[in-house]
């Protein structure tokens, strides 16, 4: 095994801030090639971010980063290695598309890559043979569980055969069988090929003895640097974990002592929860799966497991959260009922997340829950100070809950489930994602609440050394229990050395697998042993890599019932209650007659107005009071008024008058109405049936008017066309919106920081399915027009269908702007709202030419599409213009393609900030 | 009693969430801010600046007088095109109206033969086209009659019609856009604040919490109701008294005291309609997504834009099911046409009793909501 002693990354003098919180403070650190680096230490020590940097995933704020024989800060550099590394983020298939399944992922990893069709199918074919995946091919990933979602990853992260492979915790919250099978793996993958390096993260610090080579950090510093074996032999202790302990800063480690659990006294105590043959389905999916236990008062009960294993399914059943499927619990000896409130006041519960009020201050959160637990006044002051000063929160008392650091915060936590005293403390992992330090302290306050309190403690973990600390523990397993007892029985009955050993022991008994699984060897492609083969020529624009992402949004949006029936049908709905709905042709307006001259020559006027159909006559008014009161409630739109002897005076030639009210709330109906008015007015003076008693003047000349396109003005014909703009203006972009920001807010947004994809390739690629819906709405809503509202189409079809289809790449390039800019789905979402409704409903020439808007308006207006649609749309469907007339247009609305995709381009960053 | 305690406490929190958010308090202040002036210009009810071209083959005093008399701020001031040009600018979109006066016009009205004008409008302007049309003729028809009346006069009309606007009596748009902009950001907000605050909590882990406590979900979702509603109501008020009143100078006729309470009563039908969506939706995108499919028709449709009169009727039935439709139509009631307790108190009643009846479904699903959470 020839090892190159060129480092495989270099840092110097490396500083990172977040905010106010500094990652990384000055690192400078040599990382040996061709062997495996482990990063060890606590969560929220820099770990995470020093990985991301050496993958190029994340902008480098000062000092330098080398890796690969070349500077991180240089684009060009990053572009030309970025095919030689592979990157695997935290989190459990952070990177994966759940939706897809197993084999469509490595497909779409493999697309980035360049890899044509028949490359992909031998490297993929070959992966899933040595990771034992080939059955579960067609599995989506989301329903993986942790240990295959991590075999998974890797296959992704190996599809380009890379020299460096960046791990970042790749076994937390994973079952210790399938931790084992990983490691047996990556060590298999080594053998094959000697010259990859491999660098890791990680929080278990008993995988960390057979590492090559540690690094130890604390709190964005280094702590030191070299084999297990030399930082053993150092610090003088037997193990990484006691090693990492000693060599922490003198002030962290004052105070620790040995945690000594005094043991259970209690014995034979009546039991507090019982569980019988408790069972959960969701759908087709069991999540628990008849699992019994007696947990008896006093006593620490743990559940072992890894994520998903159905521990916090089982915990939710027994706080009443969630409804058993099938079987039952008891609870303090009767049967559960989730609407019994005082049974809940002799619990106490802390949940995975630690569910505190990130903007309450430490103080608010405590006084809250004693509020909310009705403790009288000065006994609540009084649990007060005793829960401040026992769990040592007096520093933090007017700090906000989010800025507390994680152990504070799971303190506070615990100290907020127990302010009202409960007889059972129900804790689900209370301590991930908190320092071994931490961890300890919040141990010591669980035993003191145990042993000295007499409380019953319920708590899950995956971490086997808290397990060991329980006085009886299940371990689980896909919805089973595998095993109860005390963790010595545990080991003992499995002749295993350590609870980790009985556990996989059990595990293996339980999947019919063994640890170190009988697949294949992994295989290494073309030439094992040779140089890696030099990444292939790399085009600007490259169609395979712009179509995997096409081919997989195009896929996940198929899979995602909620969103497909939004996009199909949300316009379809919205078009019929638009079309319906938005009218300006104003009928059956109410009015009412106070007629006080009751003569011949007054209903003659009146017969007029009785006979239009655009208004309904109520009863008559009787006097002033009525008029108004009538008007005041809107019950009707229009009074007129014929005062006494307007017959007398008529035949006296006297001039008459008529008086006539309008409600003016509404100023584009009472405009209406006054225009009716006036035109049935006209009616009456020129009407020969009264013309025989008057002398009517001759008018001087007449007004031919013409309504063009829409000769009867007819407002379906107007507002059909534009309420398809605003649809095409609305859901495109509010779909786009969500497409980008989503993967950030996932994190497989990593897969475009890491991979050669480009951000243009990244932006078209996504974008293409979201035209393709649009247009498939827009044929539903042309249907819709035609058939539905009888709007003919009376111009150009093609300059139509080619307006549409530049006007949906501008809409959904507006939502990409937004998507591109936003860190999260909902602010994606109400940005695109607020840009898009305002813009659309009132300044786009919906209502109101936009010529005819005050100045800002017009600008919002002129920068947005649909103003520059609506011609289109209305051209073609009413004012039947021809493809030469409409083409301006067009030409103007494809302007904004070029620049809102620039504007995408630029927001859109290639590293993480 | 202890009732009243945990939805007070539980509302004191509600509060002091909102105000760290400070996304959603620059979105709350905008929707009642810059929102409501940009509406009250839009001139959406109105004809202002129509643009107007104008072909005079007369070249006569008259053919002059009255394309003069096309003014600023109902019309732009008509551009002299040619006949031939018509067609092709209207195509275009450049003018709502054109009007062509004939050659000899002013002589043949002199000479009483009764000539015609030529007023062409594109009536694909739904509002600017059908009340600009009537604009015109009266223009067009008191400039002749102007002109007549210097050179022979005219006898004065028989009967003369009087028409009156109550309420508001200029007609102008931003009397009533302002006021239905405050409509459409209580409903936008209302909605979204309650149906979040119940999603954030489930994505938090703090509902599981919550609902282990000795609270109902009468309790909790009670509480986001009074909280968010005090943030709209004041929101409401500030809008009200600076935006519409101080800023864009809108008089109020009627008592906005009694406002404030319709406002109340259409809030916890908001707040609980929020509530009951939150239930629904399984993450923060399908509440928005719902949220949209919501909010736009019963906005769009609930005689705020266009009238409710112009709808076919089984529209305007089905939209009087909406609380929305009675908000604007109270709204307009008290506030233009300042009617009494006794005139709205149906519609307030009305509200509260399709609120009611969403509040109830909403703590109906609330429970099964927290499955939902894994």
């Amino acid at each position: 095994m020839s090892r190159p002693t060129a480092p495989v990354a270099r840092l110097q003098n490396v500083t990172q801030r977040y905010g106010r919180t500094t990652a990384l403070d000055a690192i400078t650190v040599v990382l040996p090639s061709g062997c495996m680096v482990g990063l060890i230490g606590p969560d929220g020590v820099g770990k995470s971010t020093l990985l991301s940097m050496i993958a190029g995933a994340r902008h480098i704020q000062s000092g330098d980063v080398f890796v690969l024989d070349g500077d991180m800060k240089d684009a060009a550099h990053r572009a030309a290695v970025c095919p030689r590394i592979a990157y695997m983020p935290q989190g459990l298939g952070k990177n994966l598309y759940p939706d897809l399944s197993i084999r469509e992922n490595i497909e779409f990893f493999g697309r980035m890559f360049g890899q044509p069709r028949s490359e992909r199918a031998w490297r993929i074919a070959e992966l899933l043979q040595s990771t034992g995946l080939a059955p579960f091919a067609d599995r989506p990933a989301k329903k993986l569980s942790g240990g295959m979602r991590q075999k998974l990853g890797l296959c992704c992260s190996l599809i380009h055969d890379p020299d460096l492979l960046i791990l970042d915790e790749p076994t937390t919250g994973v079952d210790p069988l399938s931790r084992r099978q990983f490691w047996e793996l990556i060590a298999r993958m080594r053998r094959r090929r000697a010259g990859m390096s491999i660098v890791v993260a990680t929080a278990y610090m008993e995988e960390a003895e057979r590492f090559d080579s540690l690094v130890a950090m604390n709190d964005g510093r280094i702590l030191a640097v070299g084999s297990p074996l030399e930082l053993k032999a150092r610090t003088q202790t037997p193990t990484v974990e006691e090693a990492f302990i000693a060599l922490l800063p003198e002030e962290l480690r004052a105070g620790r002592k040995r945690l000594e659990i005094p043991p259970n006294r209690t014995v034979n105590a009546e039991p507090v929860i019982i569980a019988r043959d408790l069972t959960c389905r969701f759908g087709e999916f069991t999540a628990v799966d008849h699992v019994n236990f007696t947990i008896e008062r006093g006593e620490i009960f743990g559940f072992v497991g890894s994520n998903g294993c159905g521990k916090t399914t089982t915990m939710k059943m027994l706080t009443g959260l969630l409804a058993p499927s099938e079987g039952e619990a008891l609870l303090f000896g009767r049967a559960l009922d989730a609407r019994d409130i005082n049974s809940r006041r002799r619990v106490g519960y802390m949940s995975q997340s630690f569910s505190l009020y990130a903007e309450l201050t430490v103080r608010q959160n405590l006084e809250l829950h004693a509020r909310l637990f009705h403790l009288p006044a000065q006994k609540a002051a009084a649990r007060f100070r005793e829960l401040v000063a026992h769990f040592g929160l007096d520093e933090y008392l007017d700090q906000l809950a989010s800025d507390l650091p994680l152990g504070i915060r799971q303190r506070l936590s615990l100290a907020v489930a127990i302010v009202h005293e409960p007889e059972m403390l129900i804790l689900d992992e209370p301590t991930s994602g908190v320092d071994p330090l931490a961890r300890d302290y919040f141990w010591e306050l669980l035993i003191d609440l145990s042993r000295n309190q007499g409380v019953t403690i319920f708590v899950s973990t995956h971490f086997m050394n808290e397990a060991e600390r329980c006085d009886r523990l299940s371990l689980m397993d896909s919805g089973r229990v595998l095993a109860t007892d005390t963790p010595r029985n545990l080991i003992e009955s499995r002749g295993a050395a350590t609870l980790e050993g009985a556990f996989i022991s059990y595990l293996e008994e339980a999947t019919g697998s063994s640890a170190v699984d009988s697949a294949g060897d992994i295989a290494v492609p073309a030439a094992p042993d040779g140089p890696a083969p030099s990444p292939p020529p790399r085009p600007l624009v490259s169609l395979r890599r712009l179509f995997a992402y096409t081919i997989r949004e195009t896929m996940e949006l198929l899979r995602d019932p909620i969103r497909l029936t939004f996009a199909m049908f949300g316009t379809v709905f919205l078009m019929l209650a638009f079309g319906f709905g938005i009218s300006t042709d104003v009928n059956n307006l109410t009015f009412a007659v106070l007629d006080r001259d009751q003569s011949h020559e007054s209903r003659a006027y009146l017969e007029e107005l009785r006979g239009s159909t655009y208004f309904v006559e109520q009863p008559a008014l009787a006097n002033y009071a009525d008029l108004q009161k009538r008007m005041q409630s809107g019950a009707i739109r229009a009074a007129i008024e014929i005062p006494p002897g307007f017959g007398r005076d008529l035949e006296a030639g006297r001039p008459a008058w008529v008086g006539a009210w309008v409600d003016g709330a509404m100023p584009f109906r009472a405009d209406t109405i006054r225009g009716y008015l006036q035109a049935m007015h006209q009616l009456y003076l020129t009407d020969p049936a009264v013309k025989t008693t008057l002398p009517q003047a001759r008018s001087a000349a007449r007004i031919e008017v013409r309504f063009k396109y829409n000769q009867d003005f007819e407002s379906v014909y107007a507002m059909v066309p534009t309420s398809l703009s605003m649809l095409l203006a609305l859901f495109p972009a509010i779909l786009m919106a969500l497409a980008i920001v989503r993967e950030k807010e996932l994190g497989s947004i990593t897969n475009l920081y890491v991979t050669p994809v480009t951000r243009i390739e990244f932006l078209l690629g996504k974008q293409i399915p979201y035209i393709g819906i649009a247009m498939t709405n827009f044929a539903l809503m042309f249907l819709m027009a035609l058939f539905i509202f009888q709007v003919p189409l009376k111009g150009s079809f093609l300059a139509l269908l080619l307006g549409v289809l530049v006007y949906v790449t501008a809409t959904t390039a507006y939502g990409m702007v937004i998507s591109a800019f936003a860190s999260t789905q909902i602010a994606a979402l109400f940005g695109t709202a607020i840009m898009t409704f305002l813009p659309a409903s009132q300044f786009s020439g919906m209502m109101v030419p936009v010529s005819s808007l005050s100045a800002t308006a017009q600008i919002m207006g002129r920068a947005f599409p649909m103003t520059y649609f609506i011609p289109i749309s209305v051209g073609a469907f009413t004012k039947g213009l021809s493809f030469a007339e409409l083409a301006g247009h067009v030409a103007e609305l494809a302007v904004f393609i070029p620049v809102l995709t620039l504007i995408s381009f630029v927001l859109l960053r290639k590293q993480e900030r | 009693m202890r009732k009243i305690g945990n939805i007070f406490w539980l509302g004191t929190k509600e509060l002091r969430s909102f105000l760290h958010d400070f996304v959603l308090l620059g979105f709350v202040v905008y929707a009642f801010s810059l929102a409501i002036m940009a509406q009250a210009n839009s001139y959406s009810q109105e004809v202002h600046n129509a643009s107007i071209g104008a072909v005079d083959e007369d070249h006569s005093e008259l053919s002059r007088r009255i394309i003069r008399a096309f003014l600023p701020p109902y019309f732009h001031q008509p551009r002299r095109i040619a006949e031939r040009d018509i067609v092709p600018l209207m195509n275009l979109g450049k003018y709502t109206f054109t009007i062509d006066i004939p050659p000899n016009f002013e002589r043949d009205v002199l000479g009483g033969r009764n000539p015609a004008i030529q007023l062409n409008v594109d009536a694909t302007m739904m509002v600017q086209g059908g009340l600009g049309a009537d604009y015109a003729q009266q223009i067009i028809m008191t400039e002749i009659q102007d002109f007549l009346s210097h050179t022979e006069g005219t006898a004065p009309p028989p009967v003369n019609l009087d028409v009156r606007i109550l309420f508001n009596p200029n007609l102008t748009s931003a009397w009533f856009t302002s006021v239905m902009g405050i409509i459409n950001s209580v409903s936008m907000l209302a909605i979204i604040l309650a149906g979040a605050a119940i999603v954030r909590e489930r994505e938090h882990g703090t509902m599981d919490h919550l609902l282990v406590m000795p609270l109902t979900p009468f309790e909790i979702a009670m509480s986001k109701v009074w909280a968010n509603g005090l943030v709209i109501t004041v929101a409401v008020g500030l809008s009200l008294y600076l935006v519409v009143r101080t800023l864009l100078g809108v008089p109020i006729a009627g008592s906005i005291p009694l406002f404030m309470v319709g406002v109340a009563i259409y809030l916890f039908f908001a707040c609980a309609v929020g509530i009951f969506i939150g239930t629904i939706a399984r993450s923060m995108p399908q509440l928005g997504l719902l949220y949209l499919l919501i909010y736009l028709p019963t906005i769009m449709l609930s005689g705020s834009n266009t009238p409710l009169e112009s709808m076919p009727p089984w529209l305007a039935t089905v939209m009087q099911a909406s609380p929305s439709t009675h908000f604007v139509s109270f709204a307009q009631s008290i506030l233009y046409r300042g009617a009494g307790i006794g005139v709205v108190w149906p519609q307030f009643a009305l509200v509260a009793g399709i609120g009611g009846l969403f509040f109830v479904l909403a703590i109906l699903r609330f429970r099964s909501t927290a499955a939902q959470t894994t």
